[in-house]
């Protein structure tokens, strides 16, 4: 393809690739860097509160923005802070002070520690289960009768169907209370039971949506890998007298690695913004995410105040996770890639 | 035939839409609002809706919607429904106007209780009060021969009897969803053992003996209340209380209407309000006064603020209050308190009060500091003085971000 052609195929994207994702990273990276705050002044403001019949009145000092004359809106002042905004955000101070005394279970006190660590739990645990779980059900449906494929798929993509978030709060509703599934495990057991009263049920049951929700998209995968499996490779392997598992073992699974990085390579990039599973599992008190600490310090309270700057260098520094996350594999296919030129 | 039917089908239907028979004028000026999304607000802002030209926007998010919505221009919104607590980012940055012109134009049924003064000018106006008081089961408290209980031991105490007994799930229900819902909690008990939350130069006072004992009184709550109490908000506790699956709890106002709901409700008639519960003997009930109301925004036209605010005026009116009566504690004209009143209006003239919620800045900051460092607390990851330090901690650090604290 001449490179004109190219260029005007491939601009429309890349302008696009610009202004969505480079422009606000580039915006959030300086943000970082910066506070912008409101300048404040203290007067004295008298408020009426009515109670049932009469009103009370208060006369207080108040702390409130200064409002300009000319715009009408709120004076703030934008200072260049260095890397104070990351500093309250990992909190190192503490950190060491955790590690120095030993008490190593204060460091998951920490707000930013205790997300990195369920988030990089939660990624490497469902990595290996989804990829596991994906290839079962491609290959059951690879070796199931002809009629039966077509209702196997079907039924077996719909969990990645559903929106991330109704999936999630369709198991919260499952197990929460005395939800069908937990009030059928009551009765089952004859005990009580508290899906949402401890962290590692909660835990459990965000790797079950996981995995549940993930694994018909690598199934998809296999499954069309599988019909590219070289069919004489394998019938010189039964003639070799492999069984099932070591044709599985020495064909089928190098035949698979380059999709199965490609799998681990979406789900590690997926998987490390864990968000919808908080919210719909609420499961704020036991386990957050990273992107679930940037959601919150972006999340105004009554008074209208958002942490703004924590929460840009929260977001940088959740994309530096991913970033290293994603070396190993694309090291691995970058070699593969070139490998493959030669 | 069958055109005939059509028309005939197309008049009544279009009769549906113009009936503007319960309001008094029609209104010409295309009017939007944003408000909470209780039953309140639903009964308010469907008698806006029959002036015609109104389109109401109910959402439970309104609080994060609002500041951005009004700060356009012009607004997107020109009606607002607030409370205390969320009126204070409207008034910070100037996106609602005074209203005292059109007090003196339109504003003849209001009582002088409903307008929310603001430095002598009016910036709202109130049409109910709402605050979290003790709601209980008058029939499993009579069975057991327990009196009503006025202060939190003889709650525990009761819980005691009630786990005793067997005759629910949990003897308490509480609203400590952790978040915003926790952190109020924790802003109802700590006033009720006499804490202040603030020091004169804005730094946090909440790590203090009145904060101890705040934190003492909410785990002990626990051994009372369903174990996946952390994720359980207002919704939650009211239907526990409709199912019969709690025996008390302290619960807003606006949700006593929903026990005597016969669609919902296997309890209709025998859910009691009392007093919310003192924290202490002869201190203030352990809740905090709430109040809802209407504003408008700053920028918009003249023209649009007269009008909004007459229809502001019409969905406020008697006639309103009387179909709705029991949907909260309203304090516009023709209301009759009925007996789900009793607990509420008990905590608002009680001797002395508990505080309106303390709405500024600081304490936005304050209440999101608390619900993100309460959790570890009551799920026992840390003791109770190092969660106090570390909401101090929290807030210092916003607070130095928000520009409240050099």
């Amino acid at each position: 393809m001449k490179f004109k052609t190219f260029f005007w195929f491939v601009a429309p994207s890349v302008f696009m690739m610009l202004l969505f994702i480079a422009a606000p990273l580039v915006s959030v990276f300086i943000q970082s860097f910066q506070i912008t705050q409101p300048v404040m002044q203290q007067i004295e403001v008298e408020t009426c509160t009515p109670g049932f019949l009469t009103q009370t009145c208060t006369t207080e000092i108040k702390t409130v923005p200064v409002i300009d004359g000319e715009t009408g809106r709120t004076q703030t002042t934008t200072a260049w802070v260095g890397l104070q905004s990351y500093k309250n955000v990992l909190q190192m101070d503490k950190f060491w002070a955790a590690i120095g005394s030993g008490n190593w279970g204060d460091i998951l006190q920490i707000d930013f520690w205790k997300a990195l660590r369920f988030t990089l739990m939660y990624t490497l645990v469902t990595l290996p289960l989804v990829v596991g779980v994906g290839l079962m059900i491609a290959l059951a449906v690879n070796n199931a009768a002809k009629v039966l494929r077509g209702p196997v798929i079907f039924v077996s993509l719909l969990p990645f169907i559903i929106t991330p978030v109704i999936g999630a709060l369709s198991i919260y509703w499952l197990f929460v209370g005395d939800g069908i599934l937990t009030a059928m495990l009551e009765r089952w057991l004859d005990r009580d039971i508290a899906m949402f009263a401890q962290a590692w049920t909660i835990e459990l049951l965000i790797y079950f949506y996981r995995v549940w929700h993930v694994a018909p998209f690598a199934f998809v995968i296999f499954y069309a890998g599988l019909q590219t499996v070289n069919m004489d490779t394998l019938e010189s392997a039964i003639i070799d007298g492999a069984n099932r598992f070591e044709r599985l073992r020495y064909v089928i699974v190098p035949h698979l690695m380059p999709l199965i990085i490609f799998i681990a390579l979406i789900h590690l990039m997926d998987c490390y913004r864990a968000f919808d599973e908080i919210i719909g599992f609420r499961s704020e008190a036991y386990v957050t995410s990273l992107q679930w600490l940037t959601f919150d310090f972006l999340t105004p309270d009554d008074a209208g105040n958002r942490a703004i700057s924590r929460a840009a260098a929260s977001a940088m520094l959740t994309m530096i996770g991913i970033v290293f996350l994603l070396i190993l594999p694309l090291r691995r296919t970058w070699r593969d890639h070139k490998g493959g030129a030669h | 035939m069958y055109l005939k039917k059509l028309a005939l089908a197309g008049a009544v239907s279009l009769l549906g839409t113009t009936a503007f028979a319960a309001c008094s004028y029609e209104n010409e000026v295309p009017l939007k609002s944003l408000t909470a999304g209780f039953e309140a607000w639903k009964a308010v802002t469907d008698a806006m809706a029959e002036c015609g030209n109104f389109q109401a926007e109910l959402d439970q998010e309104f609080r994060t919607k609002q500041p951005a919505a009004f700060e356009a221009n012009p607004s997107l919104y020109q009606i607002g429904g607030v409370s205390n607590g969320t009126i204070t980012p409207l008034l910070n940055a100037g996106t609602i106007r005074p209203l005292d012109d059109l007090v003196a134009k339109y504003g003849q049924n209001l009582s002088p209780n409903q307008l929310i003064r603001v430095d002598g000018k009016i910036m709202a106006v109130a049409m109910m009060v709402n605050t979290q008081h003790l709601m209980y089961r008058s029939d499993i408290l009579a069975d057991l021969g327990i009196d009503t209980p006025t202060t939190w031991d003889e709650v525990f105490a009761a819980a005691d009897k009630i786990k005793e007994a067997g005759v629910v799930d949990h003897a308490i229900g509480a609203t400590m969803k952790s978040g915003w819902n926790l952190a109020q909690e924790f802003v109802n008990m700590y006033p009720g053992f006499g804490g202040a939350f603030f020091n004169d130069d804005n730094t946090a006072a909440v790590n203090s003996d009145a904060g101890m004992k705040a934190l003492a009184a909410m785990k002990k709550t626990l051994d009372y209340t369903d174990p996946e109490v952390l994720v359980s908000d207002s919704t939650y506790v009211q239907q526990q209380f409709q199912q019969g699956k709690i025996a008390m709890a302290n619960l807003w106002a606006s949700r006593a209407g929903a026990m005597d709901d016969e669609n919902e409700s296997q309890v209709v008639g025998k859910v009691s309000m009392a007093a919310a519960p003192m924290a202490m003997d002869g201190g203030a009930p352990a809740t905090t006064l709430w109040w809802d109301g209407i504003v408008i925004a700053a920028n918009i036209t003249d023209e649009e603020a007269d009008a909004a605010f007459r229809l502001a005026m019409e969905g406020l009116d008697t006639e309103m209050v009387q179909g709705a009566n029991e949907a909260a504690i309203w304090l516009v004209n023709g209301y009759q308190p009925g007996p789900l009143a009793e607990g509420a209006i008990a905590t608002a003239t009680a001797n002395p009060a508990p505080p309106a919620y303390p709405s500024t800045t600081q304490m936005g900051l304050l209440h999101t500091a608390l619900g993100n460092e309460l959790p570890a607390f009551l799920t026992g990851d840390r003791d109770a003085a190092a969660t106090l330090a570390a909401v101090e901690e929290a807030y210092t650090t916003s607070a130095k971000e928000a520009g409240v604290l050099q």
